[in-house]
């Protein structure tokens, strides 16, 4: 065989192997979306969808039913004081909208922003949890020494498999990360 | 089967420091490989011993934990990445192009450039150790919150990682390039040697997944230093991502550990059974099957994170799966050696342990890859002893087997069969008392990478710490074996051993610096 023709067809076999290479290094990136779409469809690690506007319609409220539903928060890294509301454990009818309020206290001296990720449990209820309004749903400022009540709007969805008696709703409060502060 | 002539034209071999430097020659480049892996083997192993030391009683002795975590993460990154990869490497380069009457690899410039880009790695991966903070101490596995939150030295890993990834894809571009386009007339792709073809097949592992790897990674970066948040939930990423993408790569990463020791094997045990291999064609489709599978089966690393049943399932039975075309392997290994007319050199010895080991390596793998089991198994010392019973006994001892099979046809010389053996039976003997009782530890409840453990576990820990420095004292045997057969020995004929079969043992011991300038002709 020439040599020539063999070193051309060893020099287009890898470039064509790189390609592959730049692709599966994309294909990489592609597992981030795909896996918070395959998240957010089954509803695992408890991440409920947010609402959109047309799936928030009037639920027909089940009378027959009861849903317990608990509330938690934990703090890490920011210094705030977040309690959960009043009544830790709420009974609800599914299809019935309810609001509590978490309170967020400010324990420095100077403007703070946190992001507060919600986590539902068990991850089969989390695609019924719908939340039409949350703090968590942007990022909360505080200033100096401040305290808010931060209002969670919720409804069970009916469609919640029988077998769930008890729904978590866990607040996991961070420093909102890397965001420059709107006022100071 | 085959008739070739190896010619010896102006067969000048450059002298110098230059000569390593800037070598094109596969035979040289495969030489760097193997020093370079061996180094690394004994550096890990140095540090496998910090570790074994600190555990050989319960309570903090000897080092203190941050630096434990530091130990156990750079020993496995040290062996996983600079030994056993940059070693199977150096095989490839060396035996591929004579195997299938190549005279070079395919692409040599960026052989040599594979090759230079691993010292500047393994120097980052080391400095990494004695920068403020100290080296990375997540783990190998690098997970994250632990990786998002260690010092700058994580930062060292991951750019040790980018230029390990790349030393491999560039490598294996060229090892594929090599197979398909440089073999001699006649050399069909079913008539390759069995270790071209797992490297053939390897190589295509290690285009998939490393690039994912060097993705995770840089994710990693970004959290960490320029405000992204794949991994970070405050920003509304998932630590457990990172495990997903990291598996997807890692558990691919095993079987590109295995399957060139497998090849090796298939080299090693027809010799000696003088036979030819049983099942040959079988052997070619388990490995395609097996790399198949590899990547449909990474979440057996996580049935604890939470998913969901149907996935814990899933990842189950593909697992067990996985077991069938390995047992063709093992049976067909087996097969060959039946009613062949043994002898047991140190070759045959290594590759008889390789399979009788990695066999038990196997058998704990298939009991993990049972869910509920697994959530008793999962990151206990069972765990440990599973994976040095593959790679150790699967994947080191194969290679073992390959340095003593190839030993007199790279240097021209015979080893030492006497201190062979001696290195042989303390390896084998040293690698059961370390990692035997560990299976007990891991199901008594011994977590993996902890300083201390309860009173409890103190007995097996003591015997498995003597294991290990036998063990590891062991190897510097092979250094001796080495070095004696490079620098003489009884004269190696072309052959070797008795009527092996292969191109390179149609070249003289040592073979010239160039081989087959003119390919021979394979019937
Ligand atoms: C019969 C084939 C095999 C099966 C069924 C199998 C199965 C498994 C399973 C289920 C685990 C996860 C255990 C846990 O973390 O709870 C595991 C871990 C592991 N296996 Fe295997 N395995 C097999 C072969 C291999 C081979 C050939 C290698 C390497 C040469 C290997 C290397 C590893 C390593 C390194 C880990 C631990 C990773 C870590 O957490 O650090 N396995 N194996
Ligand atoms: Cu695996």
């Amino acid at each position: 065989m020439k040599q020539s023709s063999r070193q051309t067809r060893n020099r287009r076999l890898a470039g064509w192997l790189s390609l592959w290479v730049v692709g599966m290094f994309g294909f990489g990136y592609a597992l981030v979306p795909l896996y918070n779409i395959f998240c957010e469809i089954t509803g695992l690690n408890g991440k409920s969808a947010t609402l959109s506007e047309a799936s928030a319609a009037p639920l027909e409220v089940d009378k027959s039913r009861v849903v317990t539903v608990e509330f938690a928060v934990n703090v890490s890294g920011i210094p705030w004081q977040v309690d959960r509301p009043e009544t830790v454990r709420l009974r609800v009818h599914p299809g019935e909208p309810v609001t509590v309020r978490y309170s967020a206290h400010s324990l420095t001296d100077s403007l703070t922003a946190g992001q507060a990720i919600p986590s539902i449990s068990p991850a089969r209820a989390a695609r019924h949890f719908r939340k039409t309004e949350c703090f968590c749903f942007t990022r909360q400022e505080l200033q100096a020494r401040e305290s808010r009540m931060m209002p969670v709007t919720f409804v069970v969805d009916p469609a919640l498999p029988d077998e769930v008696k008890t729904i978590t709703l866990s607040y996991a409060v961070y420093p909102a990360p890397d965001v420059k502060l709107t006022s100071s | 089967m085959t008739s070739t002539v190896a010619d010896h034209h102006h067969d000048e071999v450059p002298k110098g420091i230059t000569r390593w430097l800037f070598t094109t020659n596969h035979k040289d480049i495969g030489t760097l490989y193997l020093w370079f892996a061996f180094i690394m083997f004994l550096v890990g192993g140095a540090m496998s011993l910090i570790i074994r030391t600190e555990l050989f009683q319960p309570g903090l002795q000897v080092v203190d934990p941050h630096f434990f975590n530091q130990m156990t993460t750079v020993h496995a990154l040290v062996m996983v990445f600079g030994a056993v990869m940059p070693g199977f490497v150096g095989f490839a380069n060396w035996m591929i192009p004579m195997m299938i009457g190549a005279p070079d690899m395919a692409l040599p410039r960026l052989n040599n450039w594979s090759f230079w880009l691993l010292p500047p790695a393994a120097l980052l991966l080391i400095i990494s150790l004695f920068v403020p903070g100290g080296g990375p101490a997540a783990g190998w596995t690098l997970y994250p919150p632990l990786s998002s939150q260690g010092g700058m030295g994580v930062d060292f890993t991951i750019f040790t990682v980018h230029l390990l990834g790349m030393s491999s894809i560039l490598g294996s571009i060229n090892i594929i390039a090599t197979i398909l386009n440089m073999r001699a007339p006649g050399m069909t792709l079913m008539k390759m040697p069995l270790f071209v073809w797992t490297w053939l097949i390897t190589a295509f592992l290690l285009l998939a997944a490393i690039p994912v790897f060097a993705g995770a990674v840089t994710m990693l970066l970004t959290d960490r230093h320029f405000g992204t948040a794949f991994f970070d939930p405050a920003g509304g990423g998932d630590p457990v991502l990172f495990q997903h993408i990291f598996w997807f790569f890692g558990h691919p990463e095993v079987y590109i550990l295995i399957l060139p020791a497998f090849g090796i094997i298939s080299q090693v045990i027809p010799t000696f059974s003088r036979k030819p291999l049983f099942g040959y064609t079988s052997m070619v489709f388990a490995s395609v099957g097996i790399a198949f599978l590899s990547f449909i089966v990474w979440a057996h690393h996580m049935y604890t994170v939470g998913m969901p049943l149907s996935g814990e399932l899933f990842f189950m039975y593909a697992t067990m799966l996985i077991a069938i075309p390995t047992g063709v392997k093992i049976f067909n290994w087996l097969a060959t050696m039946w009613r062949g007319s043994m002898t047991f050199e140190t070759p045959m010895l290594y590759a008889i342990a390789c399979v009788a080991l990695f066999t038990v390596g196997g058998l704990t793998g298939l009991t993990m890859s049972i869910t509920p089991a697994d959530f008793q198994y999962h990151d206990t010392y069972y765990i440990v002893a599973h994976f040095h019973y593959t790679i150790f006994a699967g994947s080191v001892l194969g290679m073992l087997a390959g340095v003593y099979y190839w030993l007199p046809k790279w240097t021209g010389h015979m080893y030492d069969e006497t201190l062979g053996k001696w290195h042989f039976w303390l390896t084998v003997i040293g690698f059961n008392i370390t990692f035997f009782p560990q299976h007990f530890l891991g199901l008594a409840g011994m977590p993996r990478r902890i300083p201390d453990y309860a009173l409890q576990f103190a007995d097996f820990n003591q015997v498995s710490t003597i294991g290990a420095f036998i063990m590891g004292f062991a190897q510097l045997i092979l250094l001796v074996v080495v070095v004696k057969a490079i620098r003489g020995g009884k004269e190696a004929s072309s052959e070797v051993w008795e009527n092996p079969e292969g191109l390179e043992w149609t070249v003289p011991s040592p073979p010239p610096y160039h081989t087959f300038a003119t390919p021979p002709q394979v019937r």
